[in-house]
């Protein structure tokens, strides 16, 4: 997995409630063999509306994607985050973000931060402010965003995630540190509980 | 200490610790899709990695399937997503539910009707709607491309161990009142991102009462407001609904796991992080209005008034009734209906069938309405055709297909044209999920049916009557 560790880039405002994955990576768009995943972001979106933020001509290129609450949920599709790194997009900032979604976010090397309502919308002020002619940096080693102006926004992330991304630490690897420990735990199930570690037609 | 039932569940599963505080927690059973299972196989084989337990792996060809009635016999091609299934799928020796096979199914539906689930267990699958199993008292792991990856190569999930809230459901269902509706007024009640962070228990009398079938119907949407999963603690209804079945232990297995399925319910005197307490008694059919889970009201109510909402929330709000075509205040009963789509691993098992063919048995559909009846599984469609449930349908006008996800999110082209209004028994009412600009309107299966009947929303109750 990519590292992240600091990002520079205009910040794209889409300060909307509930966003779901329907719309970020549309199922039609998100499937196919060798589906364009730069393409897939927001497709239906990006069609229907010409003032769509992202059909404006500032916001073709942003690093990172502002939006409210509940961000990216319902379906678990993967292709959320692969459309949004295929468009360059490598940190979500949001009020709060869906499970499912800041899991997949994770395993992608893109950093979800959520802040709390006062300090968001003091942030959303500054991304409408900027317009996308100005840059934000996030740091994740001191944890803080810098704004255009000047000024820092700190930011929360648990200490393992921070590992993880700024290490670029593949998830499958740590769990397979553990293989004598799985393979210990299934002999023991194996005995107490026989019927959990065969799975075949009985009747 | 008393034990939630999730927290039994937990333990019972819990490998190990990894350094970064992630509980590793075994998966007993295992079933992936058509849509993420290619991709996810195919990234184990690049990267030199091994299926760790193949033997309790399974993929199911599900959401691009066609539902032609005669595809079973036209030759096993399929999309080429399943195509790419079956070759990466034989290679590691994973069983493939494929089209023709008797077990064919969505993966939700055909988990618990093989018999694969069981009380206590652990299951993951990619896809949100994992949830659907926690009606038979077994935890669900919805995981994305990569987690799958990881269930693939470590038969585990690495997780943080997450929140518990339960909801105690009071009262008694009115007749003609389903877990559907049960499910749409929690959601509603307590928000679209209520349950985020949170594993959530339905319990109280309600969940009591509800039939096994209804209980997978409520726990599916609990990814509609967030969770990170939903379950329903198993009773002797449980038990005898999974018993018999041909993944179900036998014999001697089957006595033996009987003590340690009854002890999986939550302790008197458990604590959980949350708890809310919902009374059902005056409950009507519920129906949603809007472009999310949450926008919901009952079938007598009129579409609610921008007014009613925190000021923060209006312009979603606003932009929610424009796309679905409707004004402040006027009655959802008696709109116009396009199409009618019954299906999806929420609301397409044989119970569900049952309910619809007792109000469209000799009746025919109103006039200019399309409407489609996609089961749940093969299995499904076999039991439903067996009781004569396909002529039913196909008499009075509907179009009877062969089992898959379909209109549900529009899989294989199915979907309604823009502006169309859609009464449909699946989970999301997302806009463009049945096809661009598509209005849904998302109820349980025999509002479904009245509207197919009737060419507008109804309640189904008064339908009854006449
Ligand atoms: S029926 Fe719909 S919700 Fe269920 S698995 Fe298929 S696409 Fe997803």
């Amino acid at each position: 997995m990519e590292p992240f560790i600091s990002l520079t880039g205009s910040a794209v405002p889409l300060l909307l409630d509930d966003v779901n994955t329907d719309q970020i990576a549309p199922a039609d768009r998100s499937h196919g063999h060798g589906a364009d995943m730069k393409a897939t972001l927001f497709s239906r979106w990006k069609a229907g509306d010409p003032n769509f933020v992202f059909n404006r001509p500032q916001f073709q290129e942003p690093r990172i994607l502002v939006s409210r609450d509940n961000f990216a949920c319902g379906s678990s599709r993967e292709s959320a985050v692969w459309a949004m790194t295929a468009n360059g997009i490598r940190c979500i900032v949001a009020r709060t973000i869906a499970d499912i979604f800041k899991e997949n976010c994770l395993r992608n090397g893109m950093l979800t931060i959520e802040l709390p309502a006062d300090t968001a919308k003091d942030f959303e002020d500054k991304v409408i402010k900027a317009d996308g002619a100005k840059h934000f940096t996030v740091d994740l080693p001191s944890q803080t965003i810098t704004c255009p102006d000047g000024s820092k926004i700190a930011f929360d992330v648990t200490p393992a995630e921070k590992t993880a991304l700024l290490e670029g630490l593949d998830d499958i690897g740590q769990t397979l540190k553990h293989k004598a420990d799985i393979q210990a735990f299934e002999a023991r199930i194996k005995q107490e509980k026989p019927w959990l570690q065969e799975a075949v037609a009985r009747q | 200490m008393p034990q939630t039932l999730f927290a039994k569940i937990w333990e019972a599963h819990l490998v190990t610790k990894r350094t970064d505080g992630r509980d590793i927690i075994y998966i007993d059973r295992h079933i992936m899709h058509d849509l993420h299972a290619p991709i996810a196989m195919q990234k184990i084989v690049d990267s030199g990695r091994t299926v760790h337990r193949p033997d309790l792996t399974w993929s199911s060809q599900d959401h691009s399937v066609s539902i032609r009635l005669d595809r079973d016999t036209n030759a096993k091609d399929g999309s080429p997503l399943n195509q790419k299934v079956r070759v990466l799928a034989k290679q590691f020796g994973i069983r493939v539910f494929d089209i023709g096979d008797a077990e064919q199914g969505i993966s939700h539906v055909i988990g618990p009707e093989l018999g694969m689930i069981l009380p206590g267990s652990t299951y993951a699958c990619p896809d949100s709607h994992a949830c659907t199993i926690g009606g038979l008292g077994a935890l669900a792991f919805a995981t994305g491309t990569t987690e799958l990856e990881h269930v693939l190569a470590t038969q585990t999930i690495a997780f943080v161990r997450p929140k518990t809230m339960r909801v105690n459901l009071t009262g008694k269902l009115k007749p003609g009142v389903t877990a559907k509706d049960v499910i749409l007024r929690i959601i509603s009640q307590l928000g679209v991102d209520g349950a985020r962070g949170y594993v959530v228990e339905y319990a109280g009398p309600v969940a009591e009462a509800l039939e096994v079938e209804g209980r997978l119907t409520l726990c599916n949407m609990s990814i509609e407001w967030g969770a990170r999963s939903g379950l329903i603690a198993p009773d002797e209804k449980t038990l005898a609904w999974i018993k018999g079945r041909p993944y179900a232990p036998v014999g001697a297995q089957w006595e033996a796991g009987l003590e340690g399925w009854r002890e999986f319910k939550t302790d008197p005197g458990a604590t959980f992080d949350r708890e809310h307490t919902i009374d059902c008694a005056g409950l009507d059919p519920q129906i949603t209005w809007g472009t999310n889970p949450g926008q919901v009201i009952g079938i007598s109510d009129l579409v609610p008034d921008p007014s009613s909402v925190d000021p923060a929330k209006r312009d979603a709000f606003l932009h929610s009734l424009d796309y679905m075509g409707l004004t402040a205040g006027q009655p959802i009963a008696g709109l116009a209906v396009d199409v009618v789509f019954i299906g999806s691993c929420n609301n397409a098992r044989m119970s569900d069938l049952e309910e619809v063919a007792k109000i469209v048995r000799g009746k025919k559909l109103a006039s200019g309405v399309r409407a489609l009846i996609v089961p749940g599984s093969s299995a499904v469609k076999r039991a439903a055709e067996a009781k004569g449930f396909d002529k039913v349908f196909t008499d009075a006008g509907f179009q009877w297909g062969s089992s898959g996800c379909s209109m549900c999110a529009g899989g294989e082209g199915i979907v309604a044209t823009k502006g169309q209004r859609v009464v449909s028994t699946t989970n999301r009412n997302f806009e463009n999920r049945q096809g661009a600009g598509v209005r849904t309107h998302l109820v349980g299966p025999a509002m479904a049916a009245a509207a197919a009947i009737t060419g507008k929303i109804t309640d189904v109750r008064a339908l009854a009557e006449a």
